[in-house]
């Protein structure tokens, strides 16, 4: 018959129409500035920098080697080394970031960054409302901006985070076990010593930081 | 009180006219009504906006707009800023006076089509004997804008857009004409308000409205799909068709411009509805002859507003055409069932009173929609289809 499908639609419709005033299923929508919907483990958008302990500055996993740098395709990344060094979370002296901006205008969100860091140092964030009506200066971000807290990486990736922080004390107890065996064998060497001529007390590497 | 409140504008108006001197006084009536048509219809333009978006999300699940003002209802505020604040671009190459005259001739012929409209009883702005034929003649007008539109753009998308209106609007132009001059045999008469009282009896509760006799009900159809098409409206919204086409003839215009067409093309439906409810619904007469005491505009505009939710949901509903079957449609089946009502409405004038017209005319009506139906199916060939490659 003609005109069955046309009333057919037309019924179809009308049924939505009046469902949508009825049932709260049918309506999808999620009025977003007012309701969110809490963001899946797995998001990801630009990359920050993850530092330990309460200083931004000296918690920095960062060690300037740059390899991120040079990996980023669309060239986002700028960093500039610094001339001294600071103590790393095992307790190495390391090079640090004197800047390290990101353009996030420029940034694809691809992740190669964290894929290539040998240091755990750069992770993707889930913070998307990045809008600014300065989208030059506004979207330059600088180191300060991108440092956040291990708590905060924890915060958003919460089994991602454990992994890497699992990672970093067993290569930290390593660390730890190969100074301690170097002091035991300079201490062993240094009672060798004593025994023989006194000679100068042996000289123990430092050990601070740490997670 | 209710036969005040029914000629409560006609009163208001003689109130206000009063206090001129006598020979100002019918000029100034005039000028009344026009400044009251030019007034609610927009009005009508602003709020059918908002609840054709708002519907159109629920037809799809969605929420519709519901950021500016309570409920989203001041967003025809916010659009009308934007449009005037936009920047007004005429291209370089178009012709600028008849880009420029086109949005004004639409809304013009358009707002010329309500003065013959009976919005109530005695609300009339023109009582002019030949009021249809009026109608149709500024009807036929707004092709033209569309075409001068589409023509002085000198854009290929316009063009496109503009040659599909006119071929769209004059194939249904004729279905509708032939369907309202069914309406004309039976009444009698091209003045509007004749035909609304010819329909304004009751027998018992029932009124005598034109949709309930199987000629008018077969012609409020074929009328309502050409009014359909004469608007533009979807299905059958090929000249401004997004995915083809930009937006048809309108592609080159912007800012106020741009808003004029919009306001044509609603006032275009708002006053085509108006016609239909004044040819087949009855006009302002009320749908039950106890409902008599509801003032008559009321019964006018709720079912001008009515139809255009039908219009809302038809194109909520329905995808658009393409132009073969359009033209199809037009010519091979609405064309010929309109011209069949024809000769069933005279049938109906000369079978006298009885119930045997009501049976001769139902079965001719009945037997002919099947069998066009058919006609029209058998001549589809639908198979697998077979697909062709660049070699």
């Amino acid at each position: 018959m003609l005109g069955e499908g046309i009333v057919k639609g037309m019924l179809e419709t009308a049924r939505n129409f009046a469902g949508s005033f009825v049932s709260k299923e049918r309506l999808t929508t999620v009025e977003y500035p007012e309701q969110r919907i809490p963001t899946v483990e797995a998001a990801r958008v630009f990359p920050f920098l993850v530092y330990d302990g309460a200083d931004w500055e000296g918690g920095m996993r960062c060690v300037a080697c740059q390899i991120c740098e040079k990996e980023c395709p669309p060239q986002c990344i700028y960093i500039e080394k610094s001339k001294d060094k600071k103590p790393d979370f095992v307790g190495k002296p390391q090079f640090y970031p004197a800047r390290f901006d990101i353009d996030i205008s420029v940034c694809m969100s691809c992740q190669i960054c964290v894929e290539v860091c040998p240091f755990e140092a750069i992770k993707m964030d889930t913070q998307f409302e990045l809008a600014t009506d300065d989208r030059f200066g506004g979207l330059l971000l600088d180191r300060h901006e991108l440092a956040k807290s291990n708590e905060y990486y924890h915060s958003i990736h919460p089994t991602e985070s454990t992994e890497v922080d699992a990672r970093l004390a067993e290569e930290k107890a390593k660390a730890d076990a190969k100074t301690k065996a170097a002091a035991d064998a300079a201490a062993a060497k240094a009672a060798a010593a004593a025994a023989a001529p006194p000679a100068a007390p042996p000289a123990t590497p430092t050990k601070e930081g740490g997670s | 009180m209710a036969a005040n409140l029914d000629q409560i504008f006609i009163h208001l108006r003689d109130w206000l006219v009063a206090f001129l001197p006598v020979v100002l006084r019918p000029a100034t009536g005039v000028l009344l009504s026009v400044i009251a048509i030019v007034c609610v219809f927009p009005g009508l333009f602003a709020l059918t906006t908002v609840f054709e978006r708002k519907g159109l999300g629920r037809i799809q699940n969605r929420l519709g707009p519901n950021r500016v003002g309570p409920f989203g209802f001041f967003q025809p505020i916010a659009d009308g800023i934007k449009s005037l604040t936009k920047e007004d671009i005429v291209p370089l190459s178009a012709n600028a006076g008849v880009h420029f005259l086109a949005p004004l001739v639409l809304v013009v012929t358009v707002f010329m089509g309500f003065a013959v409209l009976p919005m109530g009883r005695n609300m009339v702005l023109v009582d002019m004997d030949a009021g249809l034929l009026f109608f149709f003649a500024m009807g036929a007008a707004t092709e033209l804008s569309v075409f001068m539109a589409g023509w002085s753009s000198r854009n290929k998308y316009s063009l496109l857009g503009a040659m599909r209106a006119v071929a769209q609007m004059i194939s249904y132009e004729v279905v509708l004409l032939l369907s309202s001059v069914s309406v004309v045999m039976i009444s009698g008469s091209l003045s509007l308000p004749k035909i609304v009282d010819a329909q304004n009896q009751y027998t018992g509760v029932f009124p005598h409205w034109y949709i309930f006799t199987p000629w008018g009900l077969a012609g409020f159809i074929m009328y309502a799909i050409a009014a359909t098409a004469e608007t533009n409206r979807s299905p059958f919204d090929l000249p401004e068709g997004e995915s083809e086409l930009v937006a048809g003839y309108h592609t080159e215009y912007s800012g106020f411009k741009f808003a004029l067409f919009f306001l044509g093309e609603y006032l275009a439906m708002f006053s085509i509805s108006g016609l239909g409810t004044t040819l087949f619904l009855g006009g302002w007469s009320a749908p039950l002859s106890f409902l008599t005491f509801i003032p008559s505009w009321c019964w006018f505009f709720g079912k001008v507003m009515l139809s255009i939710f039908v219009f809302i949901w038809m194109r909520g509903t329905l995808p658009r055409l393409r132009q073969d079957q359009l033209m199809n449609f037009a010519w091979k089946f609405v064309l010929p069932f309109t011209l069949l009502d024809l000769m069933v409405t005279a049938l109906w004038r000369f079978m006298g009173d009885g119930w045997l017209r009501w049976v001769v005319c139902t079965v001719i009506l009945g037997t002919a929609y099947v069998f066009m139906a058919r006609l029209q199916w058998r001549q589809k060939h639908i198979g697998p289809r077979s697909y062709r490659y660049a070699e």
